[in-house]
């Protein structure tokens, strides 16, 4: 029931906060909701981390270890946005109306990630990562600047041109299951059904849903809209998209593998390989040269979703395992980055890495916490990135695949050192040296000092980053190892 | 089965796909906004009609839901929610530059016709499905055109029909490949289409009063300096 009621809260809050109490407490209930929303998603996880599987509603809702995950995933980061907004809407574009519209999309946005995982329908899942995008197009164009709207088109009109592609392949799925002769159109259903199918139909499908989905996902050559996106939205929208939107649709693609790569005359591991290291090599190179922060931090996304899904396509438990690993570093690091980003923009009143140098003398909190999150990011140690990809070499190494491994490490090394440059130069830099822009004072605006929320959303925020590099909770361990043997490995 | 089962309905499902492209083909090439969005509610009338003959032929009443939706959500929603959102002045532009002339754009939707065939035959040849040989193949060349025609249209309202050109290709291979779709996932992409129209339709509304044109293919603000 519990994964009944994880839809039904966030549905309940959006709805308080466009009714006339919203006026005033749409904050406090969108935060309330996502508190709620997280204690229950802690409860499904442990259960499915324990049982496999934990379904609901005659097997409407389901949910097994991998889903668990992204769930946990989704609900955490759910929270600290909802904190983080708070003072920072709040403060940007007062209260009033055009508040109660951001929580009440921001609920439904929410919500529409946390069904992605639970529902077993394929059909009805398809129809949710469609509403992601659609319910958080204002999102994205949230600031009604010209750049913001632009970047809130494209984001629409790619992704959704995407998911149209990943239909076509979802259906050819059900053809196939139809014509190997079984009925049920859910994820477990196709998993029955995929040995059976003709692998002429299989193919297509598989390749419409990797190309459809991986523009969702950021994946190269299909990244073009991310960097828009993901710089323009508000910072807790940024968290959001970057941190756990990335995360859900690509728990879609990883959902194929069980079900395609068990089926014969089909191998989708080169393909996982061979377009995960095309988008770790593209991002790393446009992390060398990238002049705004925000944008920074969206290629260091398409980053990770290509090691990700290497490690899903070198295959076997180990290397799934840091891919779980690696999900879960990554939505908490990069939830984390982006809401230092969004306490650095107040602080600095721009986004240009050039502009920025000294960061940690005008604002220590800023700078400290850009720091911390960049750190972690770029995956050094105690920092669980670092682990997860220390796992996911260690298995490359083992099951032989030498040149894969070889690449990834080049192209992980090299984005580490970008990313630490340039958050260096803008923390601890000197204003005027190495050629940046001296564009006189920052417009130091009512914002200049953080609110207390987006304070307290970094300390709450930075809890996890910390922990779960150093030490993995037992609970939390089981959830990671039952999301790998989902992954079929 | 094959063809030769219901060989009028057969023939009839031909004429519509082959009217059924040509109106794909039609949203590429056309300049006036107006036009592009007459075209489209006769293309979603065109799949209205390939789902009422499959509904006959195949005795589906899957297909009759289909062809109800469609009506009801692309020839009458969408248009409506369109006009509603999109100020009139819109619907009066004319594209003058365009990324490629007409020539070269239909050259290009010819290639994407013939790719669409080679992309169907292999799957044609595993299974042997009634119409599939008529309605995969064409509705994957309408989708190519639909994604051709999001790449090379710079107005808003176009590339939102270019859009949905994909998602009535989709359907119309979709209404032979599984005519038994269960009637939720129909529901579902019948409530999915008109909330893309109106995310679309409200913004392309305000990046019309915010910069004053609608011509997204021209926004060049965000990129790599």
């Amino acid at each position: 029931m519990e994964l009944a009621a994880v839809l039904v809260i966030p549905a309940l809050a959006s709805v308080l906060s466009l009714s006339p109490l919203g006026r005033r407490f749409a904050a406090p209930i969108t935060l309330a909701a996502s508190a709620i929303v997280l204690v229950l998603v802690a409860g499904v996880a442990e259960e499915a981390a324990r049982t496999g599987r934990v379904d609901a509603l005659d097997e409407w809702l389901t949910c097994d270890g991998l889903g668990a995950l992204v769930l946990l995933l989704v609900a955490f980061v759910g929270l600290t946005a909802s904190l983080f907004s708070w003072g920072y809407i709040r403060v940007e574009h007062g209260g009033g109306g055009k508040e109660q519209h951001y929580y009440g999309l921001f609920n439904l946005f929410v919500m529409s990630m946390l069904a992605v995982p639970v529902l077993a329908n394929v059909a009805l899942m398809w129809v949710a990562v469609e509403l992601t995008t659609l319910l958080s197009a204002f999102l994205v164009g949230f600031e009604d600047t010209p750049e913001a709207l632009e970047a809130a088109w494209k984001y629409v009109v790619l992704t959704t041109l995407g998911a149209v592609l990943a239909l076509l392949g979802f259906l050819i799925l059900y053809w196939g299951s139809r014509v190997a002769g079984f009925e049920p159109f859910t994820w477990v259903g196709l998993g029955e059904a995929a040995p059976h199918m003709p692998p002429a139909l299989l193919w297509p499908a598989f390749l419409l849903i990797l190309v459809g989905f991986g523009t969702k996902v950021g994946l190269v050559p299909m990244h073009t809209w991310l960097p828009d996106a993901h710089s323009q939205a508000p910072a807790a929208i940024c968290a959001l998209l970057s941190g756990v939107e990335t995360t859900t649709v690509l728990y879609v693609i990883l959902r194929l593998f069980p079900v395609i790569g068990v089926a014969p005359g089909l191998d989708a591991r080169p393909w996982f390989v061979g377009f995960g290291l095309l988008s770790v090599a593209i991002a790393t190179l446009l992390l060398i040269y990238v002049r705004d922060f925000k944008r920074l931090f969206a290629f260091s996304t398409v980053e990770h979703m290509g090691i990700i899904l290497v490690a899903a396509g070198l295959g076997g438990a180990e290397a799934h395992l840091g891919a779980a690993y690696q999900m879960t570093g990554h939505a908490i690091a990069k939830s984390f980055c982006f809401f230092a980003a969004g306490v650095a923009v107040i602080a600095a009143g721009t986004q240009e890495i050039g502009a920025v140098r000294g960061l940690v003398r005008s604002s220590p909190l800023a700078a400290m916490a850009l720091v911390a999150g960049g750190i972690a990011i770029a995956g050094a140690p105690p920092f669980a990135i670092f682990v997860s990809e220390f796992l996911i070499l260690k298995a490359g190494i083992a099951s032989g695949h030498y040149v894969t491994v070889g690449l990834l490490g080049l192209f992980v090394v090299v984005a580490f050192c970008a990313v630490m440059l340039h958050i260096n130069k803008m923390a601890f830099g000197t204003p005027g040296s190495d050629g940046s822009i001296v564009a006189g004072l920052p417009l130091p605006s009512a914002l200049a000092r953080p609110p207390l929320s987006c304070k307290a959303t970094l300390a709450l925020a930075a809890i996890p980053l910390l922990v779960i590099g150093v030490h993995v909770p037992a609970p939390l361990q089981n959830l990671l190892m039952a999301a790998a043997r989902a992954m079929g490995g | 089965m094959n063809s030769t089962a219901y060989p009028v309905i057969f023939a009839l499902d031909a004429l519509t796909g082959a009217l059924f492209l040509l109106t794909a083909i039609g949203v590429v090439a056309t300049r006036q906004v107006l036009a592009s969005l007459q075209l489209f509610i006769l293309q979603s009338l065109l799949l209205t009609l390939s789902a009422v003959l499959l509904g006959v032929a195949l005795g589906s009443v899957h297909l009759f839901a289909v062809a109800a939706i469609t009506i009801a959500t692309k020839t009458l929603l969408i248009p409506w929610l369109l006009r509603r959102t999109v100020s009139s002045e819109v619907y009066r532009t004319r594209e003058i530059e365009r990324v490629l002339n007409i020539p070269s754009s239909l050259l290009i939707a010819a290639a994407l016709v013939v790719l669409a065939y080679v992309v169907a035959n292999p799957l044609l040849r595993a299974v042997e499905v009634p119409f599939a040989q008529i309605n995969l193949p064409l509705g994957l060349a309408a989708m190519f055109l639909g994604v051709f025609t999001v790449a090379v249209r710079r107005e808003a309202v176009p590339q939102l029909l270019g859009l949905l050109a994909v998602e009535n290709g989709v359907f119309f291979a979709g209404v032979a490949i599984v005519p038994n779709l269960p009637v939720i996932a129909e529901l579902a992409a019948a409530v999915d289409v008109p909330v893309i129209t109106l995310v679309v339709g409200l913004l392309t509304r305000q990046i019309h009063q915010r910069l004053g044109t609608t011509a997204v293919g021209q926004l060049s603000a965000l990129r790599e300096h």
